[in-house]
């Protein structure tokens, strides 16, 4: 046992940590509301009707949709890695959020005019039936190591794919979907983001049944024990993170590994109780994707780099991080 | 009263148990033995219903397990696996926290913290109750388990191979902490065990099972004996009185 993990030292510094990354968020928040192409400060923000304007058409709009997709695909991560019993789930690496974009991609082949809630559903209904898929061929393979299941799932997701880029190519579709794949907050303005507050409506359903969750993090048989009906709480977690997943490919896009890193780091610091992480969860989601939408925002101002193109980077370093950790523990 | 009727399970055509009737009377602690592959713990699991039978019925307490509601039967009825692959990082208190469940539906009452500390000291697990499971050893996480379900503070215990992962000496305690819940909380409790000796020296009767079939059943007095312990197991066994206790040796 090292010293640094002992309970006193770790609830010490947990004590210290968790508010100073609560002021950093803050931060970050106020940050994204400032910076950019137009000129805002907090003073002419009262003084200069032109830059009210830019605020509140603009810039509130992509930091609120920043913070709804940043909630809504870390806690799909949560919800999947406590149904699958498995730290590495999350919508990109089971196909969810790839059947997502096979629905995107249907509604743009059959119905392109369609209202942005029928793209919603639709996506939101590819999701959920995709999930499905992934959790079946689970229940069918016999050797569930941590690894396998995570790779069935990115196998899966390549399908699906695949499929969407040939489907994309036929009809004519490629440019959409590249610019679906690398989703951006550079367009979200005011009277685009607003379904992205269905969110808080699944966020507050996931706080509500958190404790259910975490049960069914227990395993099956351990949950059945206490009187959960494990199924349901399947069930109920595969539509929540279908419809966030979905809502979010509609108005956002792809946006990766947000779900795979942030459950990981508030479990490595406060464990996996839900009802005491979610809020953290919510936090620190919010400030990866706030940090990475402000760099790709700066380092090539007046460009932009996608939010989730520096995401996929910082996601795959950290997954390959975790995947390491895990065998070190393994072997010690 | 644990009552199964008729109970079988099989698989693709494979009978694996059954069908198997008997009682299991109220109080004390009856041990279910016998060898590798007698149906021991699935006999278990499906009174526990964590599965389902593939013919027959079972009561616990006059409640139909396959029929009654799962929550009801969680506040009379509690069942542990051998095997709890968790990957959720819960520390012991949380987990036994969740032993509440089925009463509290989550938000503990003062009755239930009251209930997770006593579960946690009745297993010596107080120094280790802010640590994170993943940073114990394997009886300990063993011990752990057993308190979430003391929490749960059912009449009806079902334990699968509790000695499992337990050295000697936490064996010897894991088993006294079971007789004095028996005891002094007037608990039924029901454990499968592979350790013949362990099962004579704290249990009140023995069920033995082989093949799928419960071969003969009793008191500790009238099971310890040569030819029934031969019988169970297929294999020669003599039953020694050592300091009074009667003590299988088979290592022969």
């Amino acid at each position: 046992m090292h010293p640094a993990s002992s309970p006193k030292a770790f609830s010490m510094s947990r004590r210290i940590l968790l508010p100073l990354v609560a002021v950093a968020v803050a931060a970050l928040i106020v940050a994204s509301l400032l910076v950019g192409g137009y000129d805002i400060t907090v003073s002419n923000l009262f003084t200069d009707p032109a830059a009210r304007n830019m605020f509140v058409i603009s810039r509130v709009p992509r930091t609120l949709a920043l913070i709804f997709a940043a909630v809504a695909m870390s806690f799909s991560g949560v919800i999947m890695q406590m149904i699958t019993q498995n730290k590495f789930v999350e919508p990109t690496t089971a196909g969810t959020s790839q059947w997502a974009g096979l629905g995107v991609l249907t509604c743009l082949i059959l119905a392109p005019a369609a209202p942005p809630l029928v793209k919603m559903v639709v996506a939101s209904g590819f999701a959920f039936a995709g999930t499905m898929v992934f959790l079946g061929v689970l229940r069918r393979i016999t050797v569930r190591s941590s690894i396998i299941v995570p790779l069935v799932g990115i196998m899966l997701g390549a399908v699906v794919g695949a499929v969407t880029t040939f489907l994309a190519g036929t009809f004519d579709l490629l440019q959409s979907m590249s610019a679906w794949r690398s989703g951006g907050f550079s367009g979200i303005v005011r009277g685009f983001y607003e379904p992205l507050w269905a969110v808080l409506v699944i966020a507050v359903l996931a706080v509500v049944m958190a404790d259910r969750f975490t049960a069914a993090g227990l395993g099956k048989d351990l949950a059945t024990n206490i009187g959960i009906r494990y199924e349901r709480v399947v069930f109920a977690g595969v539509t929540m993170v279908a419809l966030a997943t979905g809502i979010t490919s509609v108005v956002v896009g792809f946006i990766p590994f947000l779900g795979l890193v942030v459950p990981n780091l508030v479990s490595m610091l406060l464990g996996d109780d839900l009802r005491k992480n979610l809020p953290w969860v919510a936090v620190i989601g919010t400030g990866l994707l706030l940090a990475c939408d402000l760099v790709g925002r700066t380092v090539v101002a007046p460009m932009e780099i996608p939010a989730s193109v520096i995401l996929g980077a910082v996601g795959a370093v950290v997954f390959i991080a975790l995947v390491l950790r895990q065998r070190r523990h393994v072997s010690a | 009263m644990i009552e199964f009727a008729d109970v079988s399970k099989s698989y693709q055509g494979t009978v694996v148990l059954g069908p198997v009737s008997g009682v299991i009377e109220d109080g004390g602690i009856t041990a279910v033995v016998g060898p590798n592959g007698a149906g021991k713990s699935t006999l278990l699991t499906i009174i526990g219903r964590l599965l389902d039978p593939t013919s027959g019925t079972v009561t616990v307490g006059g409640m139909d397990v396959r029929t009654s509601k799962s929550r009801d039967l969680a506040k009379h009825l509690s069942i542990l696996r051998q095997e709890n692959h968790m990957t959720a990082r819960l520390t012991v208190r949380e987990l036994v926290g969740f032993g509440r469940f089925p009463h509290s539906q989550g938000r503990l009452t003062p009755q239930c913290r009251e209930k997770v500390e006593g579960a946690i000291s009745f297993l010596n697990l107080a120094d280790l109750a802010d640590r994170f499971l993943d940073q114990l050893s394997g009886g300990q996480r063993q011990r752990a388990f057993v308190a979430m379900v003391l929490a749960q503070d059912t009449r009806y215990v079902l334990l699968d191979e509790p000695l499992n992962n337990l050295d000697v000496k936490h064996s010897v305690l894991m088993m006294r902490q079971l007789r004095r819940a028996a005891d002094e909380l007037g608990k039924t409790v029901v454990l499968v065990i592979h350790d013949i000796n362990f099962a004579a020296a704290y249990s009140d009767r023995i069920i033995a099972l082989r093949d799928g079939q419960v071969v003969t059943s009793g008191t500790v007095a009238e099971m310890m004996d040569d030819a029934v312990l031969t019988d169970v197991f297929d294999t020669p066994v003599e039953v020694h009185h050592i300091n009074g206790r009667p003590t299988a040796v088979y290592a022969a």
